[in-house]
Order: C-alpha cells, then structure tokens, then sequence
C-alpha cells in the first residue's frame, strides 16, 4: 500500500475502501471511536484528536469580486493516524496534508501539502485556535475570529474571517450516524462566517467578500463497507437559513441520506435517513468520467425544493486523493449559494 | 526463379566457406567487442542513475549547511513554515557486518514528486516505513543488512548498489543523529509566495542542480575510453568485412552476368544480395552479441572495483540484459556490413549487362581513390590540429582523438607506398627489387588489414601509456600523501583526548586528519586542518606555490588547495579564496592530488579548530619507526578492533590493487584488438593467397624454390607489419598526449604529466610482429606445400 492509497483508503474514497476498511467498524486497531452521547467540549474539541484515525479541519467560502464575479475557495487541513496517539519528532503516527483551491467560473486551482506530525511542520492547537501546514494557515486568538492563508504555485489567499453566529452540532449533539449499521462521526459546523480578503492569481490581486462555512468532523470508522462515497452539500439561503446535508452512496443502490436545517439564528434540525432526497439531474464529463454538477434535492419537512448548479463543472481536484469540490448556486424554493463535494466517482 | 537466384548466390559460400568465414566471424567479432563494451558502459550508467535519482542529486537544488555535514531540523520546519517546499535528508556511512553502506534518509511525504526515494519507499509501505524501521535497498546490499540488521529489509531493484533508503526518522537513529539532517531537497515548484530565504536561514548554501557533482560526470572519461576501444574494434571489424564484401563481389562478377544474360532484373537481384547480407549480418550480429555479453560478464567485476576504487562510486557487479547494448550491437552489425557493401552494390548496379567477368584485380586501388585517400587524411589531421589547439571541452577532445586516428589510418597507404619505393630504389640485385615492387605492389590488398593493426596498436601504445603515467603519478602522490607510517581510525573510540596522548608519547610525531565538507567557489569541496611538521614540509611537492608556504599557513593566513580546486575555479596562486562567511584567505600553493574527484582546500590546525569548532579528528596518522609494535599496543589499550589501524604499506597496496584492476581491463581490451588485427592480416593473406599465384608463377618458374618464395612472403608480411608498428607508435603517442593532457583536464580537473614506457612499446611491438608473423605461417605453408602442378597450371590458364 503506498501513501497516495493509504490516504484514499483512510478517506474512505473509492473502491479500495471495500477491500481495506473490512472489519474496521468493529476493530479499530486501538484507535478510539465516536460515541453517542458524549460532549463536545469547546475550545478542547477544536483542537486534534490523535486517538482517532482521521479528522479534518475544512474550510469552504463564496466570495463575490468587485466586479461582481463569483469565486469559490476551499482550505482543508486532515490528520490521519496510522497509529492513535502522539510521538516525538519522526515516531509520530500522525501524517497530515492540505488541500487548497480557488474556483471561478472559469478556471478551478487546486494544490496540497503533506506533513508529518511531531516535527511542528503541521498541527492544530486549540487556544489560541491555530491550524497549520507549512505556510498554510487558520489561526485566531478564537474559533471566531481567525485569519486564512494558503499559497500554491499558481495562486494564493489571504482572507480574515469573523463569526456571525454559534457553532452548528450535527446528528445528535455532534453525533452524525453515517450508515444505516450505525457507522459515525463527531460533527460540528461554523456555517456563520463573513469573509473578507484578497486572492491572488497570476492576473493580479483581487479584493473579495462573502461567507464561510467551517466543518469538523473526526472518526475512526467514517463509512460502512459498501458505501462508495458521497454527496456532500452545504448551502445558505437567502432567507440566512442554511442546510448541510449529504447522500452516502451505496454500491447496492440503497442511499444513506443526513441533514441538518440550520435557522437564521444557528438553531439546528437533524433530518434523519430518508428525509433529504439529493437527485442529480445533469452530468457533466469531468477527467474523462461523468460527474452529476447539477441536482435537485427536496426536504418536504421544510418544503425545500431546489436545483444546485456547478459554478465551474470541471472544480476537479486532481490531487493524491481527487474528488469534485466546488461552489454552486441554488435556485427554486430557496435561492442562495453554497458549496458541492463529491467522492468516490474517480477510478483512482 | 527466386530459387534459382537463391541456390547461385549461395553456391559462392559453398565454393569460399573461408570467405564466408572471415565475413561472419569478421562482423560477430566487430560487434562482440562493440556490444561487449557498450554493456559495461551501460551497466555502468544504470548504477550511477540509480544512485542520482535515489539521492536526488544533480536533478534538484539542494540546500547545504554552510560547515560540517548537519544542519538542525528545526531549519527544515522553518523553512517549510515559510513556504519554502524544502525536504529533509539526513545520509551517513553505516558499518554493516565490515563494509560500510551508504544510508540515506529521507521524509517520503515531502521528498519531490518523481524522485527515486519517493517511489522506492512508495512502493514500500508507509506504516512499515515509518513505524517498523524497514530498510530498503538493492538484492546485494539487503542480503548484506539481513543478515546484520535486525530491522526488516525490503528489496527493491531501483536502490542503488552500496546504498540503503530508509524513514529519515529510521535513519537518524541508526546514525546516532537525532534531530540533525544532512541537506535540503528544494522541489522544483515553489509557491507564489515565500519570505527570502536570506530572512529564515542566511548561512545556508544553496547548491544549484547543475552545479552538483554527478557521478556519471566523472566517470565519463572511463567511460569514453572503453567507447574508444570498442568504436576502434569495431571499425577494425568493418574493414575485415570491408575486405570480404569486396571480394565476394568482385568474384561473382560472372555469375552476376550469367544471370542478368538469362534474364534476372538487376533491381531483383540487388534486392537478393541485400537480403542475403542482412540474413549473414543478423547471424554474426547475434553471434556478436553473444560474445560481446561473455567478454562484458568476464571484464565488469574489474570495471566495477575499478569505478568503486576510484570514483567511490558502486556499479553493479552483475550483468543485466539491457535494450540499448544489444540492439545498438544488432545495429551495429547490420548498419557495418550494408555500409561495408555499399560500394560493391553500387559498382554492380552500374556494371553493364555484359562487362566482362574477369579483369581488374578487386582489390587494386585506381590512382584516383589513392589521392581522394591521401586527401582525407591531410584534411583530417589539420583538423585534428585545429582542435588540439583551439577545442575545449570533452566533446572536442574526442572529436580530437577520431580525426587523428581515421586521418592517420587513411594515410597509412601513402606513407607505405613512400617507404616501399625508397626500398626498391635502393635495392641492387633483382631478386631484392622483385620483393620491394611485389610489396608494393600488395599493399592495397592489405591495406586494410594494415590500417586495422595501426589503429590497434597505437590504441594500445596510447592507453598503456596513460595508464602507466597515472600509475606512476600516482605512486609519487601515494609516497607523498601516506608519509606517515601507521593510520589510526578514530571513529569507534570515545576517549579522543587520552588517545591522543597515547599516540604522542608513543611516536615520533602524531597528524590528526579533521575534515569537514565545504562549498567553496560554489563547488562541492572538503576543507581538511593539518598539523605542519617536518613530514609535511619535506614530503609534500607543489605545482605551484609561494616560497614558505607551510609557515604560512602554519600561522593561519594562507590555504592549501589541490589542483582540481584549482582549474575549476580558476584559482591561482595569491588568489583569495573564501572558506566560510567572513574568513577568506590567499592561496599560498597548489598541489596535485590524484586521489579523489573533488575540491580540496588544506589550512593549518589551529585556525581550523577555530572555524569548526565542533569537528574533531576522524583519523591520526602516526610516525613511527615500530608501526606494528605501536598497532599491537593500540589494540591492548583501546580495545582497537585491528580494522580499524591501517599502516601505510597496505593502504598503498589496496589504493594500487586498483590500478592493477584498470591494468587487467585494459589490458584484457588491448589483446582483443590485437587479436582482430591479426586475424584481419591472416584473412587478408589467406584472400591474397590464391589472387596472387600469377605472380607467384613465373618467379618460380625461373627457379626460386617453393620455400624461397613462402619465406620472403612471410619477411614481406612481417616486413610490413613492422613498418607498420613503427608509425603507429607517434600516433599511439600523440593519442596518449590527447587522452592526458586534454580528456584528462576536461573529465577530471587534473593533468597528468606523460611518461614513456620503451620497453612497454617494444613488447607491444614484439606482440604485433608476432601476430603478424603467425598470420603468415598459415598461407606461406601453404605456399611452400603446393602442389606444383597448380602452378604450373597459371601459365595454361593465363587469361
């Protein structure tokens, strides 16, 4: 098994993910597993947890140039363990890498980094909040006021952000159930950032405002075995209400859907298995594969009825891991904007 | 009708299996030594790339620490904090079961895309990597740390021999250097945005990609003269088939009439002879080839210990089928014998249906291609002179060595036909003048076989010479360098301090050897601290230098440095010479040094214990009168494992062994070509034999015996063998001067000074009369043993 692999393995992207995750659900190898029912305790929860396979720290912004003109930009930050816990300088388990992207309508950029934990290369800590890798950076003196930097060799961002709202938990109380066997994660949101800053591209610097949406998520065993990958959406509205929601594939046809209806104060609706139905109604041909850019998704509890469209259809991020990652308009019932994840569709 | 074709052309082999023969055996031979020599060399340079790639030197700037070899860890982080896409390598000499390996380190997750380490541990598992201590290396050196180490070993083809890769993490603690690296990869694509490097880490040096020493650089003299010889061998080949070609030609002129006049097309029958060449070459290029691995097999475990010893580089000792040698040896064979046919096609296309079938003797040179000859030599020995005066660099140098050659070969015939006829001008009786004009009168007959022994043999006067005049430098320079009587490796021993004052009551005189790798002049470099006393002042021999140059730099105001420092930086004497931030002095002598590639610069102890502070004496090298006494006392008081104390007679004896080694391959390449000179004479005769009898007849006829004749065509055959010898010894002199004055300069940063070996020459020369002499035994014996009845029967045939 080599990194790029043991990476997508870890993500639980594609079909390696069958063969290499067999058995984990019920033997995490010492690695500690998300329990129902246990506390999210803040500023401690922002930081790592290093007894738990995997964690990701992951940023997602619409920004709106003084044109007029719609950028997205991503800034992800993941741990994966190969071992729990914490070493000294090399004998750290703990491997770290970066993604970072800015999306236009026209061109989508996109780079990483990798890390080893132990040598101060990458890390989180929790107070004063501050993520990194390399020069990469989301640090603040709290979760609510934090600075965002990433740089890659065609592009780079500086943008500061200020929370509007409290933190979102997922699921129950930060519990978020991945399948229908039970498989979960701890989950929590900061959907409420306004953003303001600069993105530098080759043509020039350009001043940029608009919101952020921040996910923490960490576990051990994220998907059951015949899940193949998902749909991951994180909208706001118009109306300042906002929806997470995401679709687990699986390779039988039976989905696994999930969704949190977030109200305009931060109040959160868990919507269980079922409620959320996510449809893709266009593909567009991506790398040399079909990938759906625009859905239809319905939550008849709120009486949402909506198409999400790919502001760049082809925001491939063709890196050690590929999935699609992209900003997306929403138009129907609620209009607004968000942010589209896809994995498992590359035949990596 | 294609059958018909067929069984005439093949009737002519069945008619001359000797010329069939000398044709396929000529070519294999041609392309053995061609294909023999091209698998050392790409053996060669599959070892070297392994070792670039896996240590990703020369492809990759790299960051180096401005003193000793280590730099702290936290630089890497700082740099990478700063956006500097930097990666750790930490590298050092392992000691496995005896034999030291070279144990790389690196951090698989930031080594650069594409790089070797980055495949190879890749490929290897990341948690085996990282979290069981798993080494990687090629087959040799993984049996080698098996069966020493116990950490798991992973084989992987693509590790260079003598080198390990493992987990920088691994590797740092099986060095003993925590927390320390070695240097910093720079990766090709850095951000858009980064702080100057001169914020995080001004001391550290940056070494450009191309400014890295490479190996493969190094070795390419080595290298260029085994291609020499094989080109050599192989164009002595050509001319054999050259010869052979010819005359199966111009002997089935008739045949060719015969069948054209019973209505065969010309364009079929031209296509017929080419395919039926290309079937004969494909057959002696396999068979070449064949060869050409047994002869590599048999030479590369020399090549490789040759390589090891003197360029400290590993090479693989085992052969691998590779593409490049064969086919270019199947190549070869094929592209030889078309071009050695050409012109016999291309006379045949012309000939008209029905020229006469007998006529002119094949091998007769026109008058006009004797001039177009003598006038491509002159044109290729002023061009030779060109270049030996205005060429630089490598290429030149060898486009020099190519002109001299193919130009003194071309005008070997001139040269011959000018002595032969100053013979038989001076020559009174008849019979004498009979011999000088029928001398001359073969010469273009064997003027290939001819031109075939002046290239071996000045190939051969030119390498033995370079090699001896190296030996012998070289052996000075050992005398010079190894003055002291017993070396001391203090690498295993703790207590340097009391080890000192053992040795210093203990000898006549103790000399620490401390070093530390440098970057001086943007070159790779070593800056070694000498203590100055009376061994270095009466030993050592300069190339240049200022009259008390040891006082000076006793005192700490001067610097040593060698001569490949030297030449590559254009340093010369009074020249400043920077040796670290802040510390810059004159060079106060050069001197030669033949013992290792790079750049040495010398300073005295006491200014180099103030600049490296932390560097202390690796080894100590001791005067004595009592070596062994002082070895066997060394041993009781420090528990001295008896490796680790070498006296000079067998350092000197190893660093010798070496050359021994480049003897024997060259040695081994030097019969080769002779062989083939030879066996070109013997063909050549034994082709002449038969052409010759009309000559031959009517001598006989007015009484010269039978074993008169065979005797004066075996003096004619030496007689021009020695004639031949005697030329090649100025161009095997001029080569030799070519090879150490300019290749030398060019591949190595160091002039030879050139050396003659009469006596050497004389028992190369005595070599080739031999060859000569037992090419001729054969067709004078069967000259002497003829029936005479066949000569007779020249007068009844006479055309």
């Amino acid at each position: 098994m080599n990194v790029r692999a043991l990476l997508f393995l870890l993500l639980g992207v594609g079909n390696a993910f069958a063969q290499g995750f067999a058995g984990l659900g019920t033997d995490a190898k010492g690695f500690a597993v998300p329990e129902r029912g246990r506390h999210l305790a803040f500023p401690q929860d922002h930081g790592a947890h290093p007894d738990y396979r995997i964690e990701w720290w992951y940023v997602t912004a619409n920004l709106t140039g003084p044109d007029g003109a719609d950028y997205g930009l991503q800034w992800t930050l993941f741990r994966s363990a190969l071992a729990p816990g914490e070493g000294a300088a090399w004998e750290s388990p703990q491997v770290w890498f970066g993604h970072a992207a800015v999306t236009s309508a026209a061109v989508h950029r996109a780079t990483e980094r990798f890390a080893r934990g132990g040598t101060g290369q990458a890390g989180v800590t929790a107070e004063p909040f501050a993520a990194w890798i390399d020069d990469w950076q989301m640090a603040g003196d709290s979760l609510d006021r934090l600075r965002l930097t990433a740089t890659g060799k065609d592009f780079a961002y500086d943008v500061a952000m200020r929370a509007e709202g409290p933190i979102v938990l997922h699921g129950e109380q930060g519990y978020s159930v991945k399948s229908a066997k039970g498989q979960a994660s701890h989950y929590y949101s900061q959907p409420f950032f306004a953003v303001e800053g600069t993105i530098t591209l080759p043509e020039g610097e350009i001043p940029v405002r608009g919101t952020a949406w921040l996910d923490r998520e960490w576990s051990s065993q994220p998907l059951a075995e015949e899940q193949s990958g998902w749909d991951w959406f994180s909208l706001s509205f118009d109306t300042g209400e906002k929806l997470m929601g995401f679709r687990l594939r699986d390779a039988a046809g039976g989905d696994f859907t999930s969704a949190t209806w977030i109200a305009a104060d931060g109040t959160a609706t868990p919507y269980g298995n079922g409620r959320l139905v996510a449809t893709p109604v266009e593909t567009s041909r991506v790398k040399g594969q079909d990938i759906p850019t625009r859905w239809r998704l319905t939550l008849p509890d709120r009486r949402l009825d909506v198409t999400v469209g790919a502001l760049n259809t082809q925001a491939w991020m063709d890196l050690g891991i590929s999935y699609w990652e992209g900003p997306v308009r929403v138009a129907g019932s609620h209009p607004g904007k968000g942010y589209l994840e896809m994995t498992g569709y590359g035949q990596r | 009708m294609t059958g018909a074709i067929l069984s005439a052309l093949a009737s002519h082999w069945r008619r001359n299996r000797l010329q069939l023969l000398t044709l396929v055996l000529g070519l294999a031979l041609a392309t053995a030594l061609w294909s023999g020599v091209q698998a050392i060399n790409a053996e060669a340079r599959a070892s070297y790339d392994a070792a670039a790639a896996t240590l990703a030197e020369g492809r990759f700037d790299q960051l180096m620490p401005p003193e000793g070899d280590a730099m702290p860890q936290a630089l890497f982080v700082a740099l990478r904090r700063a956006g500097w896409l930097v990666s750790p390598v930490v590298e050092g000499r392992l000691r496995v079961g005896g034999t030291a390996v070279r144990l790389v380190g690196v951090d698989p997750l930031t080594a650069p895309p594409g790089s070797a380490a980055r495949a190879a541990l890749a490929r290897a598992d990341l948690d085996r990597l990282v979290r069981a201590d798993t080494l990687v290396a090629g087959p040799q050196t993984a049996a080698l740390l098996a069966a020493n180490l116990s950490n798991p070993v992973l084989v992987d083809q693509a590790v260079a021999p003598g080198t390990v890769l493992a987990d920088i993490g691994v590797a740092q603690k099986l060095l003993g250097r925590a927390g320390r690296i070695s240097r910093l990869i720079v990766l090709p694509d850095q951000p858009l945005r980064q702080r100057p490097l001169a914020e995080i880490a001004p001391n550290l040096l940056l070494q450009r990609a191309d400014g890295a020493t490479d190996v493969g650089r190094l070795t390419d003299s080595f290298h260029l003269n085994l291609t020499a010889f094989g080109l050599l061998s192989f164009a002595v080949g050509i001319f054999i088939v050259h010869g052979a070609i010819g005359l199966a030609f111009e002997q089935r002129r008739g045949m060719v009439r015969t069948l054209r006049a019973l209505g065969v097309p010309l364009r079929r029958l031209i296509v017929m002879m080419v395919l039926e060449l290309v079937v004969l070459a494909t057959i002696a290029g396999a068979l070449g080839i064949v060869l050409g691995y047994l002869i590599a097999a048999l030479l590369l475990p020399d090549v490789a210990a040759t390589i090891r010893g003197l360029y400290s580089a590993d090479v693989a000792g085992t052969l691998q089928i590779r593409p490049a040698w064969w086919l270019s040896g199947m190549a070869m064979a094929l592209g030889g014998a078309l071009l050695a046919s050409a012109s016999a096609l291309w006379r045949l296309a012309r000939m008209p249906v029905l020229a006469s079938a007998g006529g002119r003797a094949w091998a007769l040179a026109t008058g006009r291609t004797r001039k177009l000859q003598a006038a491509a030599a002159a044109l290729l020995l002023a061009a030779a002179g060109v270049l030996a005066v205005t060429g630089t660099g490598l290429a030149a140098g060898f486009a020099l060595l190519a002109c001299l050659m193919l130009g003194a070969a071309l005008a070997l015939a001139p040269c011959l036909g000018a002595i032969l006829r100053l013979g038989e001008a001076r020559a009174a009786r008849a019979m004498a003048q009979w011999f000088w004009a029928d001398t001359r009168q073969q010469l273009p007959g064997l003027g290939l076989a001819l031109m075939a022994l002046l290239l071996a043999m000045a190939a051969n006067v030119g390498v033995s010479t370079m090699v001896s005049s190296f030996r012998l430098t070289f052996v000075g320079f050992l005398d010079q360098r190894l003055s002291a009587e017993l070396y001391v490796d203090a690498e295993a021993v703790a207590d340097r301090a009391g080890l000192e004052r053992f040795l210093e009551t203990r000898s006549d005189a103790v000399l620490p050897i401390m070093s530390v790798d440098a970057t001086l002049a943007g070159l790779r470099a070593e800056i070694f601290g000498a203590r100055i006393g009376y061994t270095y002042r009466e030993n050592w021999r300069f190339l240049d230098a200022v009259p008390a140059v040891w006082d000076e730099v006793e005192a700490g105001g001067a610097v040593i440095i060698n001569e490949q420092l030297a030449r590559r930086a254009g340093l010369s004497v009074g020249d400043a010479l920077a040796l670290g931030p802040g510390l810059s002095m004159p060079v106060a002598g050069i001197v030669g040094d033949y013992g290792n590639p790079i750049g040495q610069a010398i300073v005295g102890e006491a200014l180099f214990r103030q600049a490296f502070p932390g560097v202390v004496p690796r080894r100590y090298g001791v005067r004595t009168d009592d070596p062994q006494g002082l070895r066997q006392a060394l041993v009781e008081a420090f528990d001295f494992p008896p490796a680790r104390l070498v006296d000079q007679a067998a350092l000197k004896a190893f660093s010798l062994s070496v050359f021994e080694r480049t003897f024997s391959v060259t040695g081994a390449l030097n019969v080769l070509t002779l062989a083939v000179a030879a066996f070109a004479i013997l063909m050549s005769l034994l082709t002449l034999a038969a052409m010759r009898l009309p000559q031959m007849a009517p001598v006989w006829a007015m009484g010269t015996t039978q074993r008169r004749l065979a005797g004066m065509e075996i003096l004619r055959t030496v007689l021009l063998a020695a004639l031949t010898a005697v030329l090649a010894l100025p161009l095997g002199l001029a080569l030799a001067w070519v090879l150490l004055a300019i290749v030398n300069v060019e591949a190595f940063g160091w002039r030879l000074p050139m050396y003659l070996f009469p006596a050497e020459y004389t028992r190369l020369m005595l070599f080739a009369l031999g060859a000569a002499l037992s090419a001729a035994l054969w067709p004078a014996w069967r000259l002497a043993r003829m029936e005479p009845a066949a000569l007779l029967r020249i007068f009844a045939n006479e055309r």
